[in-house]
């Protein structure tokens, strides 16, 4: 991958690598040429990689005190948030590091939809990306289900209930998942088994996820492939590590406010009163960065097709290289795509938001039209934007001047004068 | 074309809120007086603690257990903070049972520090059979199990009073107009002069409420003082180094004929 072969200097350090060539990684690593026009949208690769780390090593912290049994395990929660050392300090980084670990790969999502990121040759890191976004979803939903408080029970009972919408095996399948025949203790071990797993898929995933980044090399705000290296890249390190540790501190902060300062915000209150099987909660809704989905699931009055286009909502973004058939990248170059971009983020966002509200009346019609727009633009409007649309010109190089002699002005931004 | 987009969605958005307010149950704004836990460096009135505690123990205690709190809380630092002699004749004053002894026995003493906190009933199902089948909630996170913390608690226990013209209740329930569906099993728990406090505080409604609603979030957030106070910490030091890194990030990056 790197362009001149890398020899350690000390006689050990050769022996080794021509062994296991660890030190020869390392050097790829930092070596690893590096867009330099690249702005502050590409630092949550290094943002989620941080979270991942920290929801595990806190998780595993967690896993320490936390007990799973459907009598013990509210108890347990309570028993971290007031006697362990410092318990309530890990269990609510933990608690509040899915939410921002969900803001951060939405934010990555869309950086990807809007620079054409997911585009030729990265297909294979943008798929690798969305199995990682799937074993996210259902890593927070196995772990939203442990505290055993009422939403955890509720939404454990919902989500596994879609299960039951399969013909023939539906029924089968929901016991199986269960371990019984209603959400109860089996579900919780086996859940909390899970919860354990996925995090190190996720890894290994994220791992590969980098690897297939390394070989085409990162895409840019101006979407064209650069030859690496050139003048037009810098080495990763220490010009984008110590960009992304700027990132990473600011995005800190904004954790720090949540988990020091309003740790329960982002929670349901009812998950603080334990599951109880006999009374159910006026209003069972999943955790903010699920409501879109949940949003498309109850806007189609069926439920099998409810299921179907949940899971298609997120298949859809799977085989997303292959519909949109514009050869341009960065939507910086396709106006018309440009609009539609912001269109579909403001679709998504209204989805979050009728997702949180009852499924009646005007919300419901309002989710219709949103979920309707949602498969509209991935289905319709990509491939034909493809065709239809006249992009601008795009350069040839960061550096050198633009196609037809004229600056272009999106190009030129980011230079000094 | 770009900017009438966002218009259309800024309007569509502000619409589709007003609706939610509109066809929302028209509900009371909370009574707020006044948290002194709140905001960033926000601490618990210790007077006011033990004052709640009071409360706590003089009425709610008739039906509510706490379990979750033990009675070495009481004097650990951030919460009521009582001394740890007094804390001591607290545990003593309740008793429960414990054993197997070694001759097989159950038996009865006194509570300790290390225990927690003696509730009213033996099971849920006897506290709901001793009220009229309503089960009178365990209150250890209660102020985190409401929407509105600790400001709906306060205002619940403000807010008894006469049905509206036209409204029948049933025996046993009373009107509320906190309360969501404004119907409550529990009967109006405070009333002037209920508790008489020993530091001269006038036991008023609003006082007593206050300093319950107080001892509650404290119960359900003992180490919020903690949580405040490295909070701070961890802000300004991350705001700092967070300065550092930018200077040396402008400083690297000088090299590059490229902002960052």
């Amino acid at each position: 991958m790197s362009d001149h072969e890398y020899t350690p200097k000390s006689k050990f350090g050769k022996w080794f690598n021509d062994r296991l060539p660890l030190l020869s990684l390392s050097a790829h690593l930092r070596e690893y040429p590096t867009p330099k026009n690249l702005n502050y949208w590409w630092t949550f690769g290094g943002i989620l990689t941080f979270c991942l780390v920290a929801q595990i090593v806190t998780g595993i912290v967690l896993a320490m005190h936390y007990v799973a049994n459907s009598d013990l395990a509210f108890a347990s929660v309570e028993h971290i948030m007031r006697d362990v050392n410092y318990g309530w300090l890990i269990r609510y980084f933990h608690a509040n590091g899915s939410s921002m670990f969900f803001l951060a790969v939405y934010i990555h999502i869309f950086r990807a939809l809007y620079y054409g990121s997911y585009k030729s040759p990265r297909e294979v890191i943008w798929i690798i990306g969305m199995i990682i976004y799937f074993l996210m979803m259902m890593t927070a939903f196995t772990g939203y289900v442990l505290p055993w408080g009422q939403m955890s029970f509720w939404a454990a009972t919902v989500i596994t209930n879609l299960f039951s919408a399969m013909p023939f095996i539906g029924e089968s399948v929901t016991n199986w998942l269960w371990g019984g025949f209603a959400v109860a203790n089996p579900t919780l071990t086996r859940f909390y088994a899970l919860h354990y797993l996925l995090p190190f898929l996720i890894f290994g995933l994220v791992i590969l996820h980098i690897w297939a980044l390394h070989v085409p090399g990162n895409n840019n705000p101006i979407g064209i492939e650069l030859k690496k290296p050139s003048k037009d890249t810098v080495p990763f390190h220490p010009y984008i590590v110590i960009k992304d540790l700027f990132a990473l501190l600011i995005f800190l902060i904004v954790f720090a406010f949540f988990v020091f300062y309003s740790p329960n915000l982002l929670g349901h209150p009812d998950n603080y009163i334990e599951a109880n099987p006999m009374v159910t909660p006026s209003h069972i809704v999943p955790e903010w960065y699920l409501l879109p989905f949940y949003a498309i699931l109850r806007s189609v009055p069926d439920k099998l097709f409810g299921v179907i286009a949940m899971f298609a909502s997120v298949f859809v973004l799977v085989i997303l290289p292959w519909l949109d058939t514009s050869k341009v990248k960065s939507a910086i170059f396709r106006p018309l795509y440009k609009q539609f971009y912001w269109f579909l983020l403001a679709d998504v966002i209204i989805l979050g938001y009728v997702g949180a509200m009852p499924a009646e009346g005007l919300y419901l019609l309002v989710a219709r039209v949103a979920t309707a727009y949602y498969f509209v633009h991935f289905l319709i409007v990509l491939p034909v934007l493809g065709y239809k649309e006249k992009t601008l010109d795009v350069p040839l190089s960061l550096t050198d001047p633009v196609l037809g002699g004229s600056t272009n002005e999106a190009l030129t931004k980011g230079q000094k004068k | 074309m770009k900017n009438n987009l966002k218009l259309i969605l800024i309007i569509f958005l502000i619409s589709l809120n007003s609706l939610n307010s509109n066809s929302a149950e028209k509900s009371e704004d909370l009574l707020n007086p006044g948290w002194s836990f709140k905001g960033f460096f926000g601490k618990f009135d210790r007077a006011s603690l033990q004052r709640g505690y009071q409360v706590y123990t003089e009425v709610c205690s008739a039906c509510h257990s706490i379990k979750y709190l033990s009675y070495r809380n009481l004097y650990e630092p951030g919460g009521p903070e009582f001394s740890k002699e007094q804390a001591e004749i607290i545990a003593s004053q309740f008793e429960l049972t414990d054993g197997p002894n070694n001759d097989g026995e159950m038996f009865t003493r006194q509570a300790r520090l290390s225990d927690s906190f003696v509730g009213p009933y033996a099971n849920e199902k006897a506290a709901t059979a001793a009220n009229g089948g309503a089960y009178p909630p365990d209150m250890s996170v209660l102020v985190k199990a409401r929407q509105g913390g600790a400001s709906y608690i306060y205002s619940v226990l403000l807010g008894y009073e006469d049905p509206p013209e036209g409204m029948s209740l049933d025996d046993g329930v009373h009107y509320n107009k906190f309360m969501s569906g404004n119907k409550i099993m529990m009967t109006k728990p405070l009333s002037e002069g209920i508790v008489q406090y020993s530091d001269g505080t006038s036991a008023t409604e609003e006082q007593m409420a206050k300093d319950v609603v107080t001892f509650l979030a404290w119960a359900a957030e003992p180490h919020l003082e903690t949580r405040h106070k490295i909070g701070f910490r961890a802000i300004v030091y991350l705001i700092i180094i967070t300065v550092l890194v930018y200077f040396s990030m402008k400083k690297l990056w000088s090299r590059i004929e490229t902002e960052v």
